[in-house]
């Protein structure tokens, strides 16, 4: 598992290549904390373009920073979903708590037009 | 056809992809699609971690899991099993969204997602004696 971040106009896109258990959800959460304590974003995006597999421990891993979020005013939100985290995102009902794109353009439009 | 394989290995959380891994590869004997074994290496994650994380939370020694598939006929039959500290109530347990551990990033969402991916989930567990999950899905693509 490996992790990459960039910030793009207030967002803190995160991207994780490999596969997310309890194993490693656990480091991925401490490396976006910290990252993002020390950048100047605002929200974070989950690029899931390259997990290959997702169990409900990568539930627990996205809502945990929608609540960190959503006490300081910010977002969170996924793009590039492929159809196996798809379907435990429509399982667990986190499509509805955090919105879906195809890409960062996508929520970058949205935001503006919001 | 009938078939079975039998592996214990110990309850630390890298073992998680080990048997995910080893519980699909056992099952391709049944030409599953792409999305069965998802389903498969999924329903087994889930177990597996709470074996790990509730069933064995605190214990010092002998925490082993046990893991054995079956095939019979197009149905694949997984059991996972720990000597941990077994679950009180099993009904409340099974239920989407509940969790004994909300301060620690649990979905709760564990059970809901064996269910979801498999034909039938079974629990037997027993307070301080441990837990044993048992599985079945039939292949049918
Ligand atoms: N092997 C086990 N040993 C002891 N308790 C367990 C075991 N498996 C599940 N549980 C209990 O069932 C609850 C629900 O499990 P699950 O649906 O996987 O959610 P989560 O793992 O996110 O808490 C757990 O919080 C735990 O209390
Ligand atoms: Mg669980």
């Amino acid at each position: 598992m490996d992790i990459q971040f960039v910030e793009r106009n207030g967002n803190l896109v995160v991207k994780i290549r490999g596969e997310i258990d309890h194993h490693t959800a656990q480091n991925i959460k401490y490396a976006v904390e910290k990252e993002f304590s020390a950048s100047n974003a605002k929200n974070i995006v989950f690029d899931f373009a390259h997990v290959g597999f997702m169990d409900s421990s990568g539930i627990g891993m996205v809502i945990g920073r929608y609540k960190e979020l959503a006490k300081i005013g910010g977002r969170v939100f996924a793009i590039n979903i492929g159809t196996d985290v798809g379907r435990i995102f429509e399982i667990s009902g986190l499509k509805r708590i955090i919105p879906c794109f195809a890409g960062l353009d996508e929520i970058e439009n949205n935001i503006a037009n919001a | 056809m009938q078939n079975r394989t039998e592996i214990n290995f110990l309850a630390l959380s890298q073992n998680q992809a080990f048997a995910r891994v080893c519980a699909a590869a056992f099952a391709t004997q049944l030409n599953p699609s792409l999305a069965e074994l998802t389903e498969i290496k999924t329903a087994v994650s889930e177990a597996v971690t709470n074996a790990i994380i509730h069933g064995y939370e605190g214990y010092t020694d002998e925490q082993w899991i046990f893991m054995g598939c079956e095939i019979d006929g197009n149905e694949i039959i997984i059991e996972i099993s720990d000597k941990g500290r077994g679950i009180e109530d099993i009904a409340a347990a099974r239920e989407p969204l509940f969790t004994s551990k909300p301060d620690e990033e649990r979905s709760g969402m564990g059970f809901t997602v064996m269910e979801e991916f498999m034909d039938k989930v079974d629990v037997h567990s027993t307070p301080n004696k441990g837990t044993t999950i048992e599985m079945r899905k039939k292949i049918t693509t």
